[in-house]
């Protein structure tokens, strides 16, 4: 599970969605990796927007992950002025012409689509629930004394 | 006397989760081609919009749009092991009851073929409503999310399977999984419970899970409503 997933997952239980706690999830003994996939900037700018900032942030923390600042950037900090260099040559999605993305957007990419999760739970602050990740996929069943 | 059927989770755990679970693979390899009105919907939203695809199976929505960001969820961990290959979405198990997302975030939301797996009329009702509380409400001259929500026809007398009104809605209806011919593998047989929405309902229930209908019809033995949650967005 990449770890922009993680800004749109929220405890499961009816009782804990009113709780401002149960956002974001918190993962405890956590596997990641890094799995190569297609650079997008163009997917970056889209995204960028509707991000919850400060939960990211929060998660680079807890993850010991290389911070990101406490503002997010607007999407013109993904872009600068220049020729497309070779390695950026086989990037999805449309690119303006005489911009080459920023070194930012490679590390955005590499910090939000490419680290994934593979192992470990996901912590409910509110309740303390603990949601497994195993394989990379997260699994929000409840027991059935907790629906 | 047959005793009565009593419906609810348990029953749906019985006759429609542990059925999936158990055909994943050779469901999975009968759903590839997109229905052309999901399809539609899909392609009309503006680049980066973010949404949910509640009841993902194996993820054939998640190849639709690459401008947008979805994550899939389904009740099966079989069929969302399929669904988390398609990049740059994503895909968890999940129970579109209790599902792992913040209210009011989302921008649209799809459920194809899962409202009419539940197996009351209130628990029907309560997943439309769990839908439509995902998604933002209007704000200012922004219009507020939307969901496509599809179901099967009570009304299908073209079909092979020959429904139509006035027939029972409750009903159980086969797979049938085998193997290929070589592989000397017996044919199983798999009974999933559905409710067969007849003309109207749907928009009704939308009605009753606090939402507004946008748009509805029938395509290919099924009918469909978009629609948005009623209310606006308070501004402090």
């Amino acid at each position: 599970m990449k770890l922009l997933t993680l800004n749109f997952l929220t405890c499961a239980r009816k009782a804990c969605k009113p709780l401002p706690t149960s956002f974001p999830l918190h993962p405890a003994d956590a596997t990641l990796a890094t799995t190569e996939t297609a650079f997008s900037p163009a997917f970056l700018r889209n995204i960028l927007p509707r991000l919850d900032w400060p939960a990211l942030k929060g998660l680079c923390d807890e993850l010991g992950l290389p911070g990101v600042g406490d503002e997010a950037p607007g999407p013109e900090a993904l872009f600068e002025d220049g020729e497309l260099p070779e390695s950026d040559e086989d990037i999805v999605g449309e690119i303006e012409a005489g911009k080459r993305p920023t070194k930012l957007a490679h590390d955005l990419h590499q910090l939000l689509v490419e680290t994934v999760m593979l192992e470990g739970k996901l912590v409910c602050a509110s309740c303390g629930h603990e949601y497994a990740v195993k394989e990379g996929i997260a699994n929000f069943l409840l027991p059935s004394h907790l629906v | 006397m047959a005793t009565p059927i009593e419906r609810g989770s348990q029953y749906e755990e019985q006759h429609v989760h542990a059925v999936y679970e158990e055909i994943a693979s050779h469901f999975s390899s009968t759903r590839y081609k997109p229905w052309p009105l999901v399809e539609s919907f899909l392609t009309s939203l503006p680049a980066g919009a973010v949404g949910l695809d509640l009841g993902c199976g194996n993820g054939k929505y998640l190849t639709v749009n690459r401008d947008v960001f979805i994550v899939g969820s389904d009740r099966s961990p079989n069929l969302v092991r399929f669904a988390v290959r398609h990049e740059p979405h994503a895909a968890v198990v999940a129970d579109v009851l209790d599902l792992p997302h913040p209210r009011r975030r989302f921008d649209f939301a799809i459920s194809v073929a899962v409202v009419h797996h539940l197996s009351t009329p209130e628990r029907r009702i309560e997943a439309i409503r769990a839908i439509l509380d995902v998604l933002t409400l209007a704000s200012g001259g922004a219009e507020g999310g939307r969901a496509l929500i599809y179901v099967w026809a009570l009304e299908q007398k073209g079909s092979r399977r020959g429904w139509d009104e006035g027939h029972e809605q409750d009903i159980m209806v086969p797979w049938i999984t085998k193997g290929p011919k070589s592989s000397g593998q017996e044919e199983k047989t798999y009974q999933r419970y559905y409710h067969l929405y007849r003309k109207g309902e749907l928009e009704e229930d939308v009605v009753k899970a606090g939402g507004k209908v946008l748009s509805s019809g029938y395509e290919r033995d099924n009918w469909w409503a978009i629609a948005t949650p009623e209310g606006l967005e308070t501004v402090i």
